[in-house]
Parts: structure tokens; sequence; C-alpha cells
């Protein structure tokens, strides 16, 4: 095993070296990103879990400073319809019939009322008060590592570098669109750095999502509103930062998901060794005779 | 070397899968993941004391902006015989006492209460489920009512007892929750004592009145009735915004709403906000209430500091 560089220098080009089988292999994540990456992973998880679990306590969404209890933006309620008990999900006027999994779910062979279903909520049974602990010390968790990530990411430069896109990577979105959706992946010195779907997506989480996320969950701390109201006016009331708080967290599942999947299809042990050990192969060394033709 | 890899990987995704799923259920109900769990309390209590002063106050609404419908949640309709025997009389008998480590215990009819300096503020009120209602709120600051008191220096928190029964504790300890109204009101009839006003709740030191009305309980069948308690600190106590509620939007307060007296303590969740106060304690400790966590919904798991 080739040692790590000493030390994660702010220079231009990342360490490189030759692995087997002839990869080129770059240094592409210093420790502290990738730290903070699965922290972050683990922690937002724990996060989205026990936020369902919250949300479960009055599983309706509302915009404006109050709650308007007749006609809730989102519902995820149970309904009796022809004999039979429904899982139903209310968005405005529309209703959607979500019977085992939303609104109505089986909890240990039980079919029991709830708005999202046992095995997505933390604690699993139904738990107000264990669910706003778990959430209330790992947002701590989030903001000291998100903390973290950024001042490394600003002090080292990491972040201007890796995630800003460069000139000519704007010029050609519409070339990066393409090769995304044909799920071609660049090898070589392309592959060094984000392509510029990537980097517009990470800058958007990483400056925007859990930014929004983290003050939408302060916003609606009665004790933050008297000592910052403009922060909860700032969302629109109440009311309204708890819906924005809940679609951020969609957004942000919505993110996982596709990042997770591209993963998958674009080298998944490659990304995986990238993001746990720092070496990430952008291809093979070709070999001496066909250089030379 | 890729396939160890490739089954470390899968094996630890796995185990993390599985400890994290089935692992933190188990770990939020050990002592140690108890003490750790409530890091988070802690942490948001010293930081929203930095955001605030003392006279900080909560945003206060326009008249336009009153719900038009105050959502009544936990009792809206205490089981107590005492309490009944109060609401039938329209709280002419009431009498909040305060006392404790206070120079002068009072006595106080809600006449006496409206003759004190009166403040009256358009709130919103922010339930720990997640719905929000604003509300006007007339009564007379705590601060008010405590500096005729007087308070002696070792005095750090407010108890606040209420009217309302919750639930009944058996005489082994279990808890024998009531499951409907009407179970409530069967259990009821069996169990509590006419407790007289200004017999609420139990004291640490044991004062006379307070324990022989839950001995009397115990004697008749074993279930001591469990009343709604809250706690707040001198912090809370004496901002201006703290007031024993007399009035929701410019009428008696209703019986769902906590009449005939209820707190509000703007910069905190609802269940803070006790209805049915009968008496108001201050105390240098908590332990001694209940299971001392400081309230009943405390001594279920939820925060003593509801700021957020």
């Amino acid at each position: 095993m080739t040692a790590s560089p000493a030390i994660d220098a702010p220079d231009k080009a990342a360490p490189e070296r030759i692995g087997r089988q002839g990869r080129r292999l770059i240094y592409r994540h210093p420790l502290p990103i990738r730290l903070t990456h699965w922290i972050n992973a683990a922690v937002l998880l724990v996060l989205l879990m026990s936020g369902l679990q919250i949300f479960n306590a009055h599983p309706a969404l509302y915009w404006g400073a109050v709650s308007t209890f007749d006609t809730p933006a989102l519902a995820i309620t149970s309904e009796e319809s022809g004999g039979a008990n429904r899982g139903v999900v209310y968005l405005g006027d529309r209703k959607f019939d979500t019977t085992g999994v939303l609104g109505l779910s089986k909890a240990n062979g039980v079919e029991a009322d709830r708005a999202f279903p046992s095995w997505a909520t933390l604690p699993s049974n139904q738990d107000l008060a264990t669910g706003r602990r778990w959430h209330f010390l790992f947002a701590w968790l989030l903001v000291i590592n998100g903390a973290i990530y950024l001042i490394y990411g600003l002090v080292s430069g990491q972040l201007r570098r890796r995630l800003i896109p460069e000139g000519d990577q704007i010029r050609d979105f519409g070339g990066s669109v393409k090769e995304h959706l044909l799920l071609h992946f660049p090898e070589g010195e392309e592959a060094k750095r984000y392509n510029v779907i990537q980097k517009l997506t990470y800058l958007g989480v990483v400056l925007v999502l859990l930014p929004a996320m983290v003050l939408a969950g302060l916003a609606m701390s009665p004790g933050v509103d008297a000592a910052w109201p403009w922060l909860t006016e700032l969302f629109g009331g109440r009311q309204s930062a708890r819906s924005i708080h809940f679609i951020a967290a969609g957004l942000l599942v919505l993110f996982v998901v596709v990042h997770v999947a591209l993963v998958l299809v674009s080298g998944v042990f490659n990304n995986l060794r990238g993001m746990i050990t720092g070496w990430f192969s952008i291809g093979r060394v070709r070999p001496a005779g066909e250089e030379a033709r | 070397m890729i396939l160890h890899r490739r089954r470390l990987l899968t094996a630890t995704a796995g185990l993390a899968g599985t400890a994290l799923l089935g692992g933190c259920d188990r770990f939020a109900t050990t002592d140690a993941g108890r003490r750790t769990l409530g890091a988070g309390e802690d942490a948001n209590l010293y930081v929203q004391r930095l955001l605030m002063s003392g006279t900080t106050t909560a945003r206060e609404f326009p008249e336009s902006m009153i719900s038009p419908w105050f959502k009544p949640n936990g009792s809206i309709d205490p089981p107590d015989r005492a309490y009944k025997a109060m609401a039938a009389k329209n709280f002419s008998d009431f009498k909040l006492t305060v006392d404790g480590l206070v120079d002068t215990p009072l006595s106080l009819s809600l006449a006496d209460l409206r003759a004190l300096p009166s403040r009256t503020q358009i709130t919103r009120h922010d339930c720990v489920e997640g719905w929000s209602c604003i509300g006007k709120w007339s009564g007379v600051a705590l601060a008010e009512v405590l500096k005729r008191a007087g308070l002696k220096p070792q005095a750090r928190y407010a108890v606040l007892h209420c009217a309302d029964t919750l639930e009944y504790a058996s005489a082994d300890g279990a808890w024998l929750k009531p499951k409907d109204p009407s179970a409530v009101r069967e259990a009821h009839a069996a169990y509590v004592q006419l407790a007289a006003a200004g017999d609420w709740g139990g004291s640490p030191t044991g004062t006379q009145d307070g324990d022989s009305n839950d001995a009397a309980d115990d004697g008749s069948g074993g279930g001591r009735p469990i009343r709604y308690y809250e706690s707040i600190d001198l912090f809370d106590a004496f901002n201006p915004q703290t007031i024993l509620a007399y009035d929701l939007n410019g009428k008696a307060l209703p019986v769902s709403n906590g009449a005939p007296l209820r707190l509000r303590v703007e910069r905190q969740l609802g269940y803070k906000n006790a209805k049915y106060v009968m008496r108001v304690e201050m105390v240098s400790s908590l332990a001694g209430f209940g299971d001392g966590k400081g309230g009943y919904w405390e001594d279920r798991g939820y925060e003593w500091y509801a700021g957020i």
C-alpha cells in the first residue's frame, strides 16, 4: 500500500500515482472531506428518520404563520372507504391512495394509522419525545460537521477549485447534460474534475439546501423566533418554515437517490475507494506500444 | 483484494444499517442513551439563552392574524370533581395559591388577579406536535404576582400545579392510563377525593394539605391521580410576556383552553403553557415533583427547556 501524501497541500494538481494493473490513481478526496462526507451521510439519515417521526405527530403542512386546520397544503391521514381503512395523502384538493406506505401501514404486523411507516421513523414506534431528542442532538452534529467542511473547503481552496465550474464547462453545459443522459463518464484528464452538473448540484446542496434546512429548522423554534424574528419572517412564517423544512428534506432525499444511483453506475468501487481512501482511478495507463503509435 | 474489499464494504454497510435501525431504538431507552440524547437540549438551552435577554419577548401579531379557532389540546375538560364544582360556580370561589419559597404566601381570587395591572398580547402558540395558532391573551404578569409575594433568595423555579388529572398511578407504581373520557370519569369517581382549592400538588417538603389529599386517594383504591404540572425558571418567570392569562380573545378563558387561569410563557412550546393553574409554588429544586423532571410531559421524556 502506497503511503498517502502527508499533507493535503492546496497545490493545483492532485497527487497522482500508478496503481496495480496500471491504474492511474489521483488523490481526489483529502481526509477532512472524506470524514465529513461520511459523518454527514450518517447524520442526515438519523435526521431524516427522526424528522419523519416528528412529522408524524401532526402529519399536515400549512403556509403562513399558523395552521389552517381545515385546509392543509398537505395532509397524510387515514380514512374509511368502503368498509376498509385506507391511507391517503391530500395535496391541496387532490387525494392519493397510499395504503401500506403513507397514512396506513403495518408496524410489527399490526395495521397502524401513521403518516410515515414504522421502518422510516426513528424510533420505529410512535414516540415524539425521543424523536425530538435524536433530531436536536444530530442537528448540532450536522451544523458542527458542516462548519468543519465549509471552513476546510474555503481555507484549503478545495471548495473553489473543486466545485466552481470552469469557463469551458459552463460553455459546454449542453454537452454535459447529454453525457449524463447517456451515462457516459469521462476518463483520463477530464475525470480529474467534476463535470458541470455535478459541480452545480454539489454547490446547491452544500451552500443552499443544507443551510436552508438548518435555518428553516431554527425558524420553527419559538426561542429563536423571539431572538431573531426576521428569520421566521424570511420563511414567511412558522408554518411556512415547517413546510419548507419538509420540502428541503424531500429534495435532499432526491439528491441522495440520484447521487447513489450515479455512484453505482459510474464505477461503484472506484467511487467508494475514492471517498474511503482518497484514491480515485481515472483510467489505465496505455501500454507503451499503443502510446508510440 | 477487490473481492475482500467488496465483502468488507458490504459487511460494513449491512452492519451500519442494522445497528442504526435496531440499535438506535434500544440505545434511546438506556440511561447512557438518554443522557447522550439530552445533550442536544442542554446545548439548545445554553445557546438560546445567549441569544436572548430577560426582556426579549416573542413576536406579537396584529388583531387581523388571530386564528378563528384556537385549538385546545391535552386536557380539554378536566375530570376532577373539585374542578367541576368550581367550574359550575363559574370559578367564583377559585383561589390561586402562591407559596413555597416566598416571604408572603398569597391566595388570590380571579377578582384579585383582575385588579392587578393587566397585560394583553397577541402571540403565536406553537405546539410540540408542530401546529400553531395565534390568540389574544390578557392576564397579569407572573412577575407582578411574585413581586407581591416576595421571593426568598433560594427560589429558583416556579412550579405550576394544575387542576387536571391525566392519569392514575396504581399503588405498585404502574401507570393506569385512562383510555377514554368515560373511563376517566369512572376511575375518578372511584379514586379521587374532593380536593379543596389550595390543596393542589404534592410538595417535596410534604405540606399536610397536599399529602393528605393524595393519601386519601391511595387509601380508596390505590390510584393516585397524576395531575398536570409544569415549571419555569426565574429567567422566564420574570419576562414581561410571561403572564397568568384569564382572557382569550377578549373573553373569559374557556374550559377547553385552561379556565380559569393558564400560564403563557411565549418563548417556549405549548406544553410549558400550563392550563388550569391552581397554585404557583416557588422552589429551589425540581426534585420531588413527579419524577423530578419538572413537568408532566418532562417526566414522559419531553425536554424541560422547550424553546425549540
